[in-house]
């Protein structure tokens, strides 16, 4: 009996490492963020001014928040048709079909493309369709990595619409077409209402996931530390500046990248949490 | 009344067909969409770089820009391979799995043993938060931890810790989805015969579950292997072939993006996503193989 109490105890003691990590990240990243909010209290949030140069130093971290924010939500807005055809293909039209599997294993391979080659592509393949589309000049800019972040996020919001479709009840749908409902109307009256939260979930965790992003980003924003103008415009979200200055960063510039890192995980964080709270009132 | 009784009767069906059959087609061909990138992205990576992989790929060092530039001045495809990259590589996810792979398997393990405790519970949402937080903060932390408090310089420690990190929440989910398919029988019969506790995880639970544990690792390491962003704050790159878990190290991701950052190797950034992309997928197809032979059974 001994032995099985040591074992408990073992166990409890590994998990705990989970929560010393945990706190050591929150503890570290606030650590490394306080000189810079000593020096400019809440204006290192609020400011658009982010100037490395000796004697006139200043740090804002405005443009890298709303460069972040725009390219994720225009990479949501992107993904958010794609995704939901592709998953009304697998889990509703062609449900357990070849062809559906077919696709299935293409999305799942998009989620194993490691960030840079996306970055890659973006640059030597998607950028000359922008510019030769005449959207920019040099093809950098929010609406190319916004694309990219499209294409990357779409397995994480299809392989959870898909689960959820195909948990709506067939007795519900069969009911509808037993009164003449087209499969467009089953689609928009049965199977949305009754998988919506769920859906919706899928695709804040793809948020999430596109609000991180780094490499793919680096390569293609442009990195102009300015808020972006609009959606050609070029920018830099707080990943790709944190990926580009880190290298050569000390003293209050390495703590207002910290601070920088530290406010992506606090963003991250928080809209993780509203995704995972939504599908676990869900189940 | 009239009027509600007129619209009743109006038979729209051909119309409310041909928006079904629209949607359809909308539905097709945005899936379509949807896979194009990934076969544009694998046709791109098979034409482009499948000429530069040869022996000498995977056996030579990294050529630096001097050497590419003088292939690229007399016409000469550029020397040298990623061996370096590929060694890193290697190592630095071996370190990296190393330290999630226990760690992870036992909270996994303590997870399912105490499913409703507000403690488990707990650790639970903070594996969730973890498994969220972007990879390049990850980075950060290895920089904070190790470059800055234990290596004193950019290490292969630094880099293997951050992506131990990012693989644990993956490897404990994972662990405690395949603890539950262990039948309780077995774990019964076990503690029946008197069988210590440790024993029991040991001997009953782990093997029996083994081979969803190994899905769940390789799942975990393809999706480290080609992190890029925290290892350009960690484990830096190097030119050289490097064992040494307190010095600079080399990867293959890195390579590719000071290829991309020096003009004179852009040949060599599509054969060594090739490679990196193949390593990827062959991690996946080996895990795919598993559940489908699990399946089976």
């Amino acid at each position: 009996m001994k032995s099985e109490k040591i074992t408990r105890y073992v166990l409890f003691a590994v998990s705990f490492i989970i929560l010393l990590i945990f706190a050591g990240m929150v503890f570290s990243l606030a650590g490394g963020a306080i000189p810079v909010f000593k020096e400019y209290g809440l204006k290192f949030i609020f400011s658009s001014d982010w100037n490395p140069t000796q004697g006139r130093e200043f740090y804002g971290a405005l443009p890298f928040i709303a460069g972040t924010l725009l390219t994720s939500f225009v990479a949501l807005l992107i993904c958010l048709p794609l995704s939901f055809s592709t998953s009304l293909f697998i889990a509703e039209y062609y449900h357990k079909t070849r062809v559906a599997k077919f696709l299935g294993t293409m999305v799942d391979l998009l989620a194993g493309v490691p960030s840079i080659v996306y970055g890659l592509w973006g640059f030597y393949a998607l950028r000359p369709v922008i510019i030769s589309l005449g959207l920019s000049d040099q093809g950098f800019g929010v609406f190319t990595s916004a694309v990219i972040l499209a294409i990357m996020i779409i397995p994480y919001a299809t392989s959870l619409s898909n689960e959820i479709i195909t948990m709506v009840p067939n007795e519900l749908k069969e009911a509808a077409y037993s009164l003449g409902a087209t499969r467009f109307e089953v689609i928009f009256s049965v199977i949305f209402p009754n998988a919506r939260s769920g859906i919706v979930a899928s695709y804040i965790l793809a948020l999430g996931r596109a609000l991180g992003e780094t490499m793919a980003v680096t390569m293609l924003i442009g990195n102009a530390n300015i808020i972006p103008k609009g959606l050609f415009s070029t920018g830099n979200t707080m990943a790709s500046l944190i990926a580009n200055q880190f290298g050569e960063a000390d003293g209050l510039k390495l703590s207002a990248l910290i601070a920088i890192g530290l406010l992506l995980f606090l963003i991250t964080g928080i809209v993780n949490a509203i995704g995972k709270y939504i599908i676990r009132k869900m189940s | 009344m009239s009027v509600r009784s007129e619209i009743l009767y109006v038979d729209n069906t051909r119309q409310r067909k041909i928006r079904n059959s629209i949607f359809k087609i909308a539905v097709i061909l945005l899936s379509v969409i949807t896979i194009s990138p990934i076969i544009l992205i694998i046709s791109k990576l098979i034409i482009e770089g499948i000429g530069q992989i040869n022996f000498d790929f995977f056996t030579q060092l990294a050529p630096d820009t001097f050497q590419a530039m003088s292939a690229k001045i007399n016409g000469e495809k550029i020397p040298g391979g990623i061996v370096n990259g590929i060694t890193g590589t290697l190592f630095i996810v071996i370190l990296a799995s190393v330290m999630a792979i226990p760690i992870g398997i036992i909270t996994g393990i303590y997870l399912y043993e105490n499913k409703n405790k507000w403690y488990a519970n707990f650790i639970r949402n903070i594996t969730d938060i973890l498994q969220g937080v972007p990879s390049i903060v990850l980075g950060i932390i290895g920089y904070l931890w190790i470059v800055k408090n234990i290596t004193y310089g950019f290490s292969a420690l630094a880099g293997s810790a951050a992506l131990a990190i990012m693989m644990l929440p993956l490897i404990i989910r994972s662990t405690e989805e395949t603890m539950k398919m262990v039948p309780e029988s077995i774990k019964e019969a076990g503690a029946a015969l008197g069988v210590p506790y440790h024993r029991i995880i040991l001997k009953v639970m782990i093997p029996s579950s083994f081979s969803g544990l190994m899905t769940g690792i390789l799942l975990a390491v393809s999706r480290i292997i080609g992190e890029t962003a925290p290892l350009l704050l960690t484990t830096l790159g190097s030119p050289v072939i490097n064992f040494e878990i307190d010095k600079p190290t080399s990867a293959v991701p890195l390579l590719i993006w000071n290829f991309y950052n020096d003009p004179n190797m852009i040949d060599l950034i599509w054969s060594s996503s090739l490679f990196l992309m193949g390593f990827v997928l062959i991690l996946n197809l080996i895990s795919k193989r598993i559940i489908a032979h699990k399946e089976k059974n």
